[in-house]
């Protein structure tokens, strides 16, 4: 008797615990992270109010809270001046043209200050070049490595080498070297720019090559075997065994990377004055006013929910094109 | 006249004559059309201009010029764009990146002579005088307080480095280096704090660039270096330096932020000392004149603005200063010193209406005086190394600053109406040279046109033929 009724007491037991096991896990899911936040929260605004710096009270949340809208309120201002600036444009061009009929007519970009959310755009943008022209070199280069023992002992110790250089260490030089050879009357990019991106391609570079190598180099030798039976030319071989097998490599190298494009990115501005969220915070922070602290706050809040975009986006991407889907990425 | 001499020459002097006839009325004609070309500048070469400044009360001129549409006006679409240092400013006007700048009158001097980064600068436009302040940290100032008079409980002012004196002889006495900063070696502040501390017996050290000392340190007693303006009080702050010479409003800012006491302005220094001025590089000049002079006539025209009517326009300049992308300093620490007041100790408020000078004393025309006085100094601290003579005082000013472009925008704007012939000094007669000056806090005269005769009247500093 006693017997026959432990199975289902048992059954219904372990039903019970995976409801629960589940329902835990769907709370870990969404409130763990929100108590964590509220808690960071209440200790910032705790915090803040106990410290008094030189421009006055640290930003507490509600601060920066009520910053963010006046960034808003002052890109839309900004954008209605631009809006004034076009239309007197245009009638001070109309009256140069029937005073001058030589005169070759023009577009004038809005001069004004950019603002917050221009410096937003600089700065992703920035990235994305920097990052682009970083892949495109590194990738070609890691699977060159990871085939041919030869190259990776070649080009291994300059990887060594400059990899663990800090981009603030580049920066002079490639500054000076953007002057002097990036010379043109009308140039399609400003100096500052190539900088920038410059400084974060060279950073970007290291990890997606040597993740590139490693992923090429450990291919299955079953794959390899197999492109050797079907004898595939080199060209097929990359194609066909390669790259598809080193994907979810390559794109680990990707992420690490751009996350690494993002923080140097906001240093080089923050150090070269090139436009970019670096250069709000280093501007806000030379102004001194008392509201400064709290746009600062802003702006690395800012920073890092646009870092965690990014790495989303990269995850999603390399989940899309990684056949094992079996390996848990975070 | 020509004509009636014409009759007296025997015939065959005739073709001689109708040709020099002929040349004498062609070059009048030329000249009648230089002159017209005179009255009318011509459109900007260059209309997209890129305006470098640091973030200080004096940019003041070129954020009015740019929100009165005084660039626009004259057919310019500047942008405004702080840089991060005067060094930094300075390159990116050299390289090409920058179309003009707000500089410090140094800078151009010190550029075209090769003290630090050598190139031809010359400026057509000075932007302002007075305007800085030397400010000490607490600590000194407890130390400096028993040394000065004291009137009705308040500090007497002028105070003489005299009062600090004891304070770096202790420093001295405990074996701690006492240091200031300063914004820049060729910045009015760098001299200014120099003169100040010389006329107290206290040496703030000579440079030797031959030697390959640019630190400024040698015999100092006073240790001085460089740290960007808007840095100063966070550097005081941190206990780097024990006081500083800055413009506004990073003195106004000690005085609120409680860490630190203003004892001087440069007013009291030298009283109507020029301060900023408008370099443009020389080949800039050359290759857009018309820009060039359209750009100075703007910035004339915002002094003018911002000095009218007793400065009845410093209110609104205050606002317009203190938004982030000029000086961002809260609009109370700017106003402070814009609106001709200054606060010493916290609460020690005092009326200064000439703190900040725009545009009276004739404060934009770029006097050859002012130059050769900036280049006395840079001979007194041994930035320039080698003797010389008067004459090349005054070649090196006349290389740098350019008043005829001065007297073209301004002859423009009286003919355009929109200033009169006497807020102007008189170009016919002007010669840039200020008759000798004695307003000094020590009292000693300065005679533009005898700079060698200068050098040796000062106690502290190297003579007209001395060397490091």
């Amino acid at each position: 008797m006693m017997k026959t009724n432990i199975a289902p007491v048992m059954f219904r037991k372990i039903q019970r615990n995976v409801i629960r096991e589940r329902f835990f896990a769907g709370l870990n899911a969404i409130l763990l992270p929100i108590i964590g936040i509220l808690i960071f929260i209440a200790l910032w605004a705790a915090v803040a109010k106990n410290i008094d710096t030189s421009l006055g009270e640290f930003p507490g949340p509600t601060q920066v809270w009520q910053q963010s809208f006046i960034l808003f309120d002052e890109h839309n201002a900004q954008q209605e001046k631009a809006q004034a600036f076009y239309e007197r444009q245009e009638k001070r061009s109309a009256k140069r043209v029937a005073d001058d009929p030589d005169y070759v007519l023009t577009l004038k970009v809005f001069t004004g200050a950019p603002t917050f959310f221009d410096q937003i755009w600089t700065s992703l943008y920035t990235v994305a070049v920097g990052f682009f022209v970083a892949s495109i070199i590194a990738v070609p280069l890691g699977i060159l490595c990871g085939l041919s023992k030869g190259t990776y002992a070649a080009i291994n110790p300059l990887i060594q080498l400059f990899k663990p250089v800090s981009p603030l260490a580049w920066l002079p030089l490639v500054t000076m070297l953007v002057s002097a050879v990036y010379v043109s009357d009308d140039p399609m990019f400003s100096k500052s720019f190539i900088t920038s991106a410059v400084t974060v391609s060279l950073c970007c570079l290291w990890p997606t090559l040597i993740n590139t190598a490693v992923g090429v180099s450990s291919i299955d030798k079953d794959l390899i075997n197999v492109s050797k039976v079907l004898r595939l030319n080199a060209f097929k071989h990359v194609l066909k065994i390669v790259l598809p097998s080193s994907i979810p490599a390559i794109f680990t190298g990707l992420r690490l990377s751009l996350g690494i494009g993002w923080m140097v990115l906001i240093a080089a501005e923050m150090l070269a004055q090139n436009p970019g969220l670096g250069k709000f915070v280093w501007d806000e922070f030379q102004n001194g006013s008392s509201e400064s602290l709290a746009r600062i706050m802003v702006a690395v809040l800012t920073i890092g929910v646009i870092g965690f975009i990014l790495d989303r986006l990269m995850l999603s991407v390399q989940r899309h094109v990684s056949w094992d889907k079996s390996v848990s990425l975070r | 006249m020509v004509i009636q001499k014409m009759k007296t020459f025997n015939t065959s002097m005739r073709p001689v004559l109708v040709a020099l006839t002929a040349v004498t009325f062609f070059s009048l004609c030329v000249n009648m059309q230089l002159a017209q070309a005179q009255t009318k500048v011509g459109y900007a070469e260059k209309e997209e201009l890129k305006i470098g400044f640091i973030k200080l009360t004096d940019m003041a001129p070129l954020a009015v010029a740019y929100e009165k549409g005084y660039f626009e006006d004259e057919g310019l679409y500047v942008t405004l764009e702080a840089q991060a240092n005067w060094k930094v400013l300075l390159d990116r006007v050299i390289d090409g990146e920058l179309d003009g700048a707000h500089m410090l009158a140094g800078q151009p001097l010190g550029a075209t002579i090769g003290f630090g980064t050598q190139a031809h600068i010359i400026t057509a436009l000075s932007m302002d005088l007075n305007g800085n302040a030397i400010t000490v940290s607490n600590d000194v100032w407890a130390q400096m307080k028993p040394n000065i008079k004291h009137e009705n409980g308040r500090p007497v002012h002028p105070i003489t480095a005299d009062a600090l004196k004891p304070v770096v002889d202790k420093y001295a006495a405990q074996g701690k280096p006492f240091k200031m900063g300063m914004v820049f070696p060729v910045s009015t502040h760098n001299y200014e704090l120099r003169y100040w501390l010389a006329a107290g017996g206290i040496h703030p050290g000579y440079y030797a660039p031959h030697k390959g000392d640019t630190s400024g340190q040698i015999d100092a007693q006073a240790l001085l270096s460089v740290t960007p303006p808007p840095q100063m009080p966070a550097t005081m702050e941190a206990g780097t330096i024990d006081g500083y010479c800055v413009g506004e409003p990073w003195n106004q800012q000690a005085v609120i932020k409680g860490i630190g006491v203003p004892v001087i302005t440069d007013y009291e220094i030298w009283k109507n000392n020029p301060e900023k001025v408008f370099g443009v590089s020389a080949k800039w000049a050359e290759e857009n004149p018309n820009t060039h002079i359209r750009v100075v006539k703007a910035i004339i025209r915002a002094a003018m603005w911002l000095d009218e009517n007793d400065n009845v326009n410093r209110v609104e300049a205050v606002k317009m200063l203190s938004r982030s992308t000029y000086v961002g300093a809260d609009e109370e620490v700017i106003a402070n010193s814009m609106t001709g007041t200054f606060e010493y100790e916290k609460g020690d408020k005092r009326e200064i209406p000439d703190f900040n000078v725009f545009f009276r004393y004739n404060a934009t025309y770029p006097f050859f005086s002012d130059a050769v006085w900036y280049l006395t100094q840079m001979r007194r601290w041994g930035q320039i190394e080698e003797p010389k003579s008067d004459d090349w005082f005054m070649a090196t000013a006349k290389k740098v600053y350019k008043p005829k472009i001065y007297a073209v925008a301004a002859k423009e704007l009286i003919s355009e109406g929109k200033a009169k012939a006497s807020d102007f000094p008189d170009f016919a007669t002007e010669t840039g040279f200020k008759p000798p000056q004695s307003e000094f806090i020590d009292n000693v005269t300065y005679d533009a046109t005898k700079p060698n005769a200068y050098l040796d009247s000062f106690a502290i500093g190297l003579k007209a033929d001395s060397k490091i």
